[in-house]
């Protein structure tokens, strides 16, 4: 992970949709133009949608790394206040 | 102020939208609304603006809940007959929104306590039935500078329009005083169908949140008719020039509260 600097993590794998994507929403909200935020989501409707909707907010995908025990790793920056 | 995971997703349907977001739900639960009228406009307005998690939200009523009001007034239930209808509002809402404070001002509201009661809130809801409560709600917020949803019911038609302090024309610019005593017939010998006190109440709580969390456009310096029979809506551009007023005018000739006379039916409707 050291390609980005992470200024802040959040674990959605606890929540079931929408609150996935309300739960990210939150987290990105705290952050400041250009923070990167690293979130902990689940295989199957919540790496489907959650990017996605992150992605219609306006803000940037930068990665999304498996994790490969059915979880994964979505960095996003964060664009606008 | 964070949110519980709870709150995240009893607000999630308004945290996703983007109009009101994070922030616009942090507005909302920092937000004071009184309610005059715990009627077929006030019942759906307060559940809506407790659902919605409202932080404070006031209710002023002196009756109580009567078997005929159980038609339209949501908020009631059969076993509230008898009860005061603040409380069994305020216990309506409680269960429906824990988070939700729940002030309870059982009183008429007249030119004697209006300014005490609306002083500590952000907008106040006028879900009154007759005419000498509606000019003085007006009244009270035009002079003390607070913002207000005027809404009206009977038969099958409605209206409302929203006020805001030097944005717009206030319900006396537009209705310059209180028809003569029974030249408008009251709820009681009109009658009104139970669902508009749901379609313009729950408007009137729609104005509330839009007005707190600054989504969109409010319906200041205008007038929504609603006919449930034709099913119309007329939006009506009011005049934009207030300085003839009697309230709001530039010289203003009301510079105290009146108290006009009630006619019999005097509960909110």
């Amino acid at each position: 992970m050291a390609e980005f600097k992470i200024d802040d993590r959040v674990d959605i794998t606890d929540v079931v949709c929408p609150t996935t994507f309300v739960k990210a929403k939150v987290a990105l909200e705290e952050l400041d133009d250009g923070q990167i935020l690293e979130i902990k989501l689940n295989d199957g409707e919540p790496v489907q949608n959650v990017p996605r909707s992150i992605k219609e907010e306006g803000h940037k995908i930068l990665k999304l790394l498996d994790n490969g025990d059915g979880t994964y790793l979505l960095i996003v920056q964060k664009v606008g206040d | 102020m964070a949110f519980t995971n709870e709150q995240l997703e009893r607000y999630s349907r308004h945290i996703i939208l983007k109009e009101i977001g994070v922030k616009g739900q942090k507005k909302l639960m920092a937000g004071k609304v009184l309610i005059i009228g715990a009627g077929g406009l006030g019942a759906p307005a307060a559940m809506y603006l407790a659902a919605a998690g409202v932080g404070t939200i006031g209710i002023a009523d002196a009756d109580e809940v009567d078997l005929s009001n159980l038609q339209r007034q949501i908020i009631h239930a059969t076993a509230d007959v008898g009860k005061a209808k603040v409380k069994s509002a305020k216990e309506t809402m409680e269960a429906l929104n824990p988070d939700v404070t729940v002030n309870t001002y059982r009183t008429f509201v007249d030119s004697s306590n209006i300014l005490d009661l609306i002083k500590d809130y952000d907008f106040i809801i006028d879900g009154t039935d007759n005419f000498p409560a509606k000019f003085l709600i007006n009244d009270a917020c035009v002079m003390a500078g607070k913002p207000f949803s005027h809404a009206g019911i009977i038969r099958f038609k409605g209206q409302l329009m929203t006020y805001v302090p030097r944005q717009g024309p206030c319900y006396r610019c537009v209705f310059k005083e209180p028809p003569p005593k029974d030249a408008v017939p009251t709820c009681k010998q009109a009658g009104v169908v139970g669902a508009m006190g749901g379609v313009i109440g729950s408007l009137q709580a729609m104005e509330a949140v839009k007005y707190l969390t600054g989504a969109g456009e409010l319906l200041t310096g205008h007038l929504l008719t609603f006919d449930a029979l034709k099913m119309e809506w007329h939006k009506i551009k009011l005049p934009a020039n207030t300085h003839g007023c009697a309230v709001c005018g530039d010289h203003p000739t009301i510079t105290s509260l009146i108290d006009y006379e009630q006619t019999e039916c005097d509960g909110a409707l």
